[in-house]
């Protein structure tokens, strides 16, 4: 490259080195761009192939023309539909589900994510090692016991059978994501806003929240979306109560009356659940990202 | 005595009183009963629905399901009676118990006789898929590390296929994988993809890693992109190429983030439910462990029990190794002095 900077209006000095090759430079760029699109084929193909069946009528399933032929809503017709029992109301149900593991989840892990983040106290290792043994655990481990006790308790099949496991579940990964963000935060500004004279709670208010609140807003997207995933616990635990079944849970059972591979009707309903994931994490990727590498690797 | 100047790039403001370090800003009065009354709600939790049941489980481990007739007095026992290691042994050895309280090798067909296949389709799973996952999340991370426009586009288009919840990527793939689907279409084949062992242990690889490498690559790229371009400049002009660059360079500075992520990979897949589950109920060699501790819930809580507790084993000393062999520092807490 030449040192002569772009636009500068220098006296043309014979440069030293020859400028370099273009045709290098265009071939990486050109594999990289090679490389880069076939990266972005095999992550959307998928999706996109979802999307087109989606809107195409059951009968012309298997035609594989790649762009949105014999377009219909009716598949969509079976995704919201609310009636008992239908897909449609499991939605909701995941949409409670999460949003009370999230809420509880962030309630209890601020605390822990604070004093493990700025208190130094005796077992705290042992806190922590609990923590991740916990997050390492397959659920498989204890769904047996729970299953017993919630059967003893008249539980199977009730809200609170999917929502207390779950809780337990995403803290882990809620406690851990928000003591990096904390330890990585400058606590020095609330000292310096009290010798400014600001009382505790406006040194809070003011100054900590704020820097605060993209965390916590992280943190609850990512229990948000972990329990909007969860299968397993709700599997076995919803125990056949179609009226509490989380959308993963009944896509797995999808059925669209007898004698039809309900193949898109399942892809609309798949369409439903995933869309607004989409867009929440396309909405707020750069967060997102930022809190899957916190803690661990310090980028 | 000759007076420091102050360094360059120091502000030129008076450090607070006591100032603290960055990452050591403790708060010093009653810090043990505060950080004891923070904690206690997640301890709490995690111990009455992870310890508590944990314990459980291990105790019915050892109790038995059946009725046996007891050899000495001809009687039948109460289910739920003591049985020792006889649930260990269905599993591991394979010999399940008989009504007379003796034991038999595990009629084919029957849960106990497929455990040590779990085992094997588990870690098969779990072997290459991490492996597939590790490669091609280090290529796309390299890619996305290359300053270039778009690069915003390809993260959000990577971050799909992780937004997407497993069993609806279960369903979208059983509908790809039709035996008169779009794949074999493409491909002009004919594979009955979900109902032969191979093409099946291949359809849930491949779902699988199409899930699951965008949050390996994320990783990866988080520990590239604290790697300085001075390195790699230097290493330049000392002639290393692009091959040497990338070994002696690249790979020792990302290992921790590597680590970090084959560790937690790793540890997922062999818990592995959803994908087969829904993918191919479990069938033609594609049960884990995790499908087969399911399946047994209905037929004996206590034999479920030893299998999930047997489970549970297998995954911690795994992660236990893996934690020493990376010598990983997962717990990147500060203030503990790891780096």
């Amino acid at each position: 490259m030449t040192a002569v900077a772009h636009g500068s209006t220098a006296v043309d000095t014979p440069t030293q080195h020859p400028p370099a090759p273009k045709k290098r430079f265009n071939r990486g760029n050109i594999g990289t761009m090679a490389v880069i699109a076939l990266i972005i084929f095999w992550c959307l193909a998928p999706f996109y192939w979802m999307l087109v069946l989606a809107f195409r009528e059951n009968a012309f399933t298997f035609e594989t023309t790649p762009w949105f032929t014999h377009v219909t809503l009716e598949n969509f017709r079976y995704a919201f539909d609310t009636t008992d029992n239908a897909f449609g109301r499991s939605l909701l149900n995941s949409l409670l589900i999460g949003s009370v593991v999230t809420f509880m989840a962030m309630v209890v892990g601020v605390f822990a994510g604070y004093a493990m983040a700025r208190l130094s106290f005796r077992g705290k290792g042992a806190v922590l090692a609990a923590i991740l043994g916990a997050s390492m655990f397959p659920g498989v481990a204890i769904l047996t016991p729970l299953f017993q006790l919630f059967a003893d308790w008249g539980w199977l099949g009730t809200y609170q059978a999917l929502i207390l496991p779950q809780i337990s579940f995403s803290l882990p990964l809620a406690v851990y994501t928000l003591t990096s963000f904390f330890s990585d935060m400058p606590w020095e500004l609330e000292q310096a806003a009290r010798v400014d004279g600001a009382t505790p709670g406006q040194a809070f208010r003011l100054v900590i929240f704020p820097l605060a609140a993209p965390a916590l807003f992280t943190t609850a997207i990512l229990v948000f979306l972990a329990s909007w995933n969860e299968y397993l616990l709700s599997s076995v635990l919803s125990n056949g109560v179609a009226s509490v079944e989380p959308s993963t849970v009944a896509l797995a059972l999808f059925t669209a009356g007898p004698h039809v591979v309900p193949y898109t009707q399942t892809m609309a309903a798949g369409v439903v659940v995933t869309v607004p994931l989409v867009i929440v994490v396309l909405l707020f990727q750069r967060r997102i990202v930022s809190g899957l590498t916190a803690g661990g690797v310090k980028g | 005595m000759t007076l420091a100047k102050p360094a360059a790039g120091q502000s030129g403001t008076a450090p607070l009183p006591s100032a603290p370090g960055p990452k050591r800003n403790k708060i010093k009065t009653g810090e043990g009963r505060l950080a004891f009354m923070l904690v206690a709600p997640t301890v709490a939790l995690l111990g009455l629905i992870v310890g508590y049941p944990i314990i459980k489980a291990v105790y019915q481990s050892f109790l038995s399901d059946t009725r046996t007739i007891d050899p000495e007095t001809g009687q039948f026992g109460e289910a739920g009676a003591w049985a020792g290691l006889t649930n260990y042994k269905q599993w591991l050895l394979q010999q399940c118990p008989t009504p007379t309280g003796r034991t038999v090798r595990c009629p084919t067909g029957t849960l106990g006789s497929q455990f040590w296949d779990s085992v094997t389709v588990t870690v098969g799973f779990t072997v290459v898929t991490v492996l597939l996952e590790t490669v091609i999340g280090m290529i796309f991370a390299l890619m996305m590390n290359r300053a270039f426009r778009g690069r915003a586009l390809v993260r959000a288009a990577i971050l799909i296929p992780w937004a997407i919840p497993t069993a609806v990527t279960a369903k979208l793939w059983q509908v790809v994988f039709d035996p008169q689907g779009i794949l074999n279409k493409m491909l002009g084949t004919n594979f009955a993809w979900t109902s032969e062992v191979w093409p099946a242990r291949t359809a849930i690889v491949i779902a699988d890693v199409w899930k699951t490498t965008p949050f390996i690559a994320l990783l990866i790229l988080a520990g590239l992109q604290g790697i300085s371009a001075d390195i790699y400049e230097s290493a330049k002009v000392d002639g290393a190429n692009a091959w040497q660059r990338f070994v002696k360079i690249t790979l020792p500075l990302v290992k921790p983030a590597l680590a970090v992520a084959v560790i937690f990979r790793t540890l997922d897949v062999l818990r592995m439910y959803d994908l087969p589950q829904i993918l191919t109920g479990g069938a033609n060699g594609t049960t884990t462990m995790s499908i087969l501790v399911v399946d047994q819930l209905n037929s004996g809580l206590n034999s479920a029990s030893a299998l999930s507790t047997i489970t549970f084993l297998f995954i911690f000393a795994i992660a236990l190794g893996m934690v020493r062999l990376f010598n990983a520092n997962i717990v990147g807490t500060p203030g503990k002095g790891g780096k």
